[in-house]
């Protein structure tokens, strides 16, 4: 990968000995692999029996490509060879070294045995789900990406919940008063508003950060639940808000599988994308965002180096409580058009753990959001598929997947070093 | 910080502990009750600006209190309400005290709550005094264990149990889910999940139908008071209680003390994960007598809230606890006979944090009442 020129054969005594803990978890994942070569061997390919077929396009695309026939049982027996192989390759010398990789293709191409050994002798749209992964990803990415931005600069923020429910209700509300365009301003508004509320209560009035998020989730929880049972039972107009339809961009849209999935979305997908892509910009490639890390690592340095850190938590909140506020808009004016109580269900600590899972960077929380929305629409298109596997079991998988990971198997993700202390300046 | 200024610290911390000083008792006593006023003071504002007459306010809160504190009956509706956030609150605080964030209370609660359902269909013929116990048992060690599985992770990985705690409760919600569609917990004859019901045998009972037979306060109140003084013995006058505070308070100290961290931890959120399921198990073997999807209806989130207004010290809680189960009673009466929606009520109980975790704020608000602030708070 780089220019260093591999030598295996020089590791001093200290290097092997810190190494231990990476050795052990290479055997872990090893055991982890072969436990997946097993099942799949002994669940998936026995089980499975004639072809299984994937629809890669919809007939009327200007581009078709044929559908995608794999035979069940053949590819499922492959799939487990290459599992036990991965996993026995994690025992050998040097192991330890693949153990992301391996751990993150073998558990790939799991899933793949269990979507054959699912449709096996079935259709199942492939770009449909895939594209259902998108959309699922996008308030969880931006969940995600509104919890780095405030961790970066040491603020725990546990309110990405209640500020994306804020978005939802502002956008249905004021969207439906103003329009959408309208409706989606007022919601990057207002959760610009809870970033600074959130803001305040931490930096100005040094209030224990989880307290004041938790604080905030159960007063936009309260507030919301109240007008939508106080007011909106007799005043309907007020929420029935327009919902952004999908544009498709010219020529990329018409490619296939990835026109449908990636550039025939509405207006929160891109924004999204484009909002991870910016931020990656802000926060490693410019002087204002190295200025936010350093606030998020040692705010004594820097405030020695005559860096405003209350000044730059405040904005930095406060943009999050904006991302987090595009994201809630999602819920209303990127799907429904109408708010419902805690019609968020979660999906802000959802993005939180995308935040941890993806190592407090804005890319990885969008990887590990694509993971969750995957596992979301999987769960939604096999119950129509009708497998043996309760529905129930695979709606956990991604959360006892976190866990695995979280756990450590990936190694031990690092937060920012004053991440949930308030600082006070001497 | 100069080794001066620490010391000067030192001896002001230790003058105050031996006689509490104004500060002190502002910060107990005036800061909670400021809190409380202008919560509801706000919460009259939100009103309004929903266009809710001035009567119909005051006749809300009117209600509030008759529906929490003015009859007979409103008392024993709001300790019914105060029992599960009360000892689910403890379970909070005790996390609290030793440096653990457990968010997890909804999902033990519903774990436990299940055991417990199960256990009080599955043995009839069973004597009262032998399943009843039981039922609670099993309440309580199912929440302990599923709570242990999160404190296991922090100790062996250092994972966030913040993290933990909330994939714990999303797995939670969708394993009662599947669980009350299997065949064995599914009430006969019903499509929905549903469970079967409770045997009379595992009820809680109630206790004040001598007075009145329609008063719900049942057994689970006397249980709650009794997990009070135990938090409150096990914190204060035991060896594990002391080692939970001094981890809590400086982890590298009690390291350094010899105490086994990573022991601790387990054992504080098994403690805190028995405490939960005992709520479930009250929720279900005295309230509902059966469980359904969501039964724990956000009390576990709820006592998170009770814990920090209790400062997690037990009798805090209980107090707490009280006056949110009165905030609930009061919210349902308000309902009926106000037609304010008993969301309100959510909006005046995070009031009340907000304002109780900020005693700055409180005093940047009222500057009045309070000696003036000489200088911020040592951290």
């Amino acid at each position: 990968m780089t220019a260093m020129p591999d030598t295996p054969d020089t590791p001093a005594r200290p290097a092997r000995r810190l190494d231990t803990a990476k050795l052990r978890q290479a055997r872990v994942a090893g055991w982890v692999l072969m436990g997946l070569a097993v099942m799949v061997a002994l669940v998936f390919a026995r089980d499975s029996a004639g072809t299984a077929v994937f629809r890669l396009s919809r007939p009327n695309d200007p581009l078709a490509l044929p559908d995608l026939v794999v035979a069940a049982a053949p590819y499922n027996y492959f799939a487990a060879a290459l599992l036990a192989f991965l996993g026995a390759r994690q025992f050998m010398r040097g192991g330890m070294r693949w153990t992301s990789l391996s751990l993150g293709l073998g558990l790939f191409i799991a899933v793949t045995a269990f979507l054959v050994w699912a449709t096996a002798g079935k259709a199942f749209s492939l770009t449909g789900m895939l594209q259902a992964t998108v959309v699922r990803a996008v308030p969880i990415a931006l969940g995600g990406l509104a919890g780095v931005l405030s961790e970066r600069v040491a603020v725990v923020n546990i309110a990405i919940e209640g500020m994306l429910l804020a978005g939802a209700f502002t956008g249905a509300l004021i969207g439906s008063l103003l329009g959408g365009w309208g409706g989606l301003a007022a919601a990057v508004a207002m959760g610009g508003v809870f970033g600074f509320i959130l803001a305040a209560l931490v930096v100005t009035y040094r209030v224990d950060q989880i307290i004041a998020g938790v604080v905030i989730n159960l007063f936009v929880l309260g507030v919301t639940s109240y007008v939508s049972s106080q007011v909106y039972q007799e005043h309907r107009f007020l929420n029935n808000a327009p919902v952004f339809a999908p544009v498709k961009i010219p020529l990329l849209g018409d490619l296939p599988v990835i026109g449908p999935v990636l550039f025939n979305q509405n207006l929160f997908v891109y924004g999204a994308m484009v909002m991870v892509a910016v931020a990656t910009y802000y926060l490693f490639h410019t002087r204002y965002g190295l200025r936010a890390r350093a606030v998020g690592e040692h705010p004594r340095a820097a405030d020695t180096l005559g860096i405003n850190v209350y000044r730059t938590r405040y904005i930095n909140v406060t943009i999050a409580g904006m991302v987090a506020g595009f994201g809630g808009a999602w819920f209303t004016l990127g799907s429904v058009g109408r708010f419902d109580e805690n019609m968020t269900g979660g999906r802000g600590y959802i993005g939180l753990a995308a935040m941890i899972f993806g190592r407090w960077h804005p890319v990885g929380a969008l990887a590990a959001a694509l993971v969750f929305g995957f596992a979301d629409s999987l769960q939604q298109k096999l119950a129509l598929l009708q497998t043996p596997i309760p529905s129930e079991f695979l709606a956990m998988a991604p959360y006892i997947a976190t866990i695995v990971l979280v756990a450590g198997l990936v190694g031990r993700a690092r937060p920012p070093a004053a991440d949930g202390q308030p600082y006070i300046k001497e | 910080m100069s080794e001066q200024e620490t010391e000067a610290g030192l001896a002001e911390s230790l003058l105050r502990r031996a006689a509490p000083d104004r500060a002190e008792f502002e910060d107990l006593v005036i800061v909670p009750i400021f809190a409380v006023v202008v919560a509801l003071v706000l919460g009259a504002l939100t009103m309004l600006a929903t266009n809710v007459d001035l009567p119909t306010i005051g006749k809300s809160y009117l209600a509030l209190v008759q529906g929490s504190v003015g009859s007979l009956n409103a008392l024993s509706e709001t300790l019914t309400a105060a029992a599960p956030l009360t000892l689910a609150g403890l379970g909070i605080a005790l996390g609290f005290r030793a440096g653990l964030f457990n968010i997890g209370a909804e999902g033990q609660l519903l774990v436990g709550g299940m055991a417990a359902v199960i256990t009080g269909f599955s043995f009839p013929g069973l004597p009262m005094a032998i399943h009843l116990p039981l039922a609670l048992l099993a309440g309580a060690v199912a929440g302990g264990l599923y709570a242990g599985i999160a404190g296991w992770l922090r100790a062996a990985t250092g994972a966030h149990e913040v993290i933990l705690t909330i994939m714990l409760n999303l797995i939670a919600f969708r394993l009662v889910d599947y669980m009350l569609r299997l065949p064995w917990v599914q009430r006969e004859g019903r499509a929905d999940p549903i469970s079967r019901s409770v045997l009379t045998s595992a009820e809680l009972p109630r206790i004040f139908t001598w007075l009145d037979p329609n008063l719900r306060l049942h057994l689970g109140i006397v249980l709650t008071l009794a997990a009070v003084l135990l938090v409150h013995w096990v914190l204060f006058r035991t060896k594990l209680g002391f080692e939970f505070r001094a981890s809590g308070a400086g982890p590298d100290a009690a390291r350094y003390a010899g105490m086994r961290a990573g022991l601790l931890i387990v054992i504080v959120m098994a403690f805190a994960g028995a405490l939960a399921g005992l709520a479930g198990a009250n929720q279900v073997l005295g309230v509902l007598g059966r469980a359904t999807p969501g039964f724990s209806s956000g009390i576990g989130f709820d006592a998170i809230a009770v814990a920090l207004l209790g400062r997690s010290h037990p009798w805090g809680v209980l107090a707490a606890g009280l006056l949110f189960g009165a905030l609930e009673a009061g919210g349902r009466q308000m309902q009926v006979s106000a037609g304010v929606s008993l969301d309100l009520i959510g909006i005046i109980q995070a009031l009340i944090i907000a304002f109780i975790a900020a005693p700055l704020l409180v005093r940047a608000i009222f500057p009045w009442g309070f000696r003036r602030a000489a200088k911020a708070p040592k951290e």
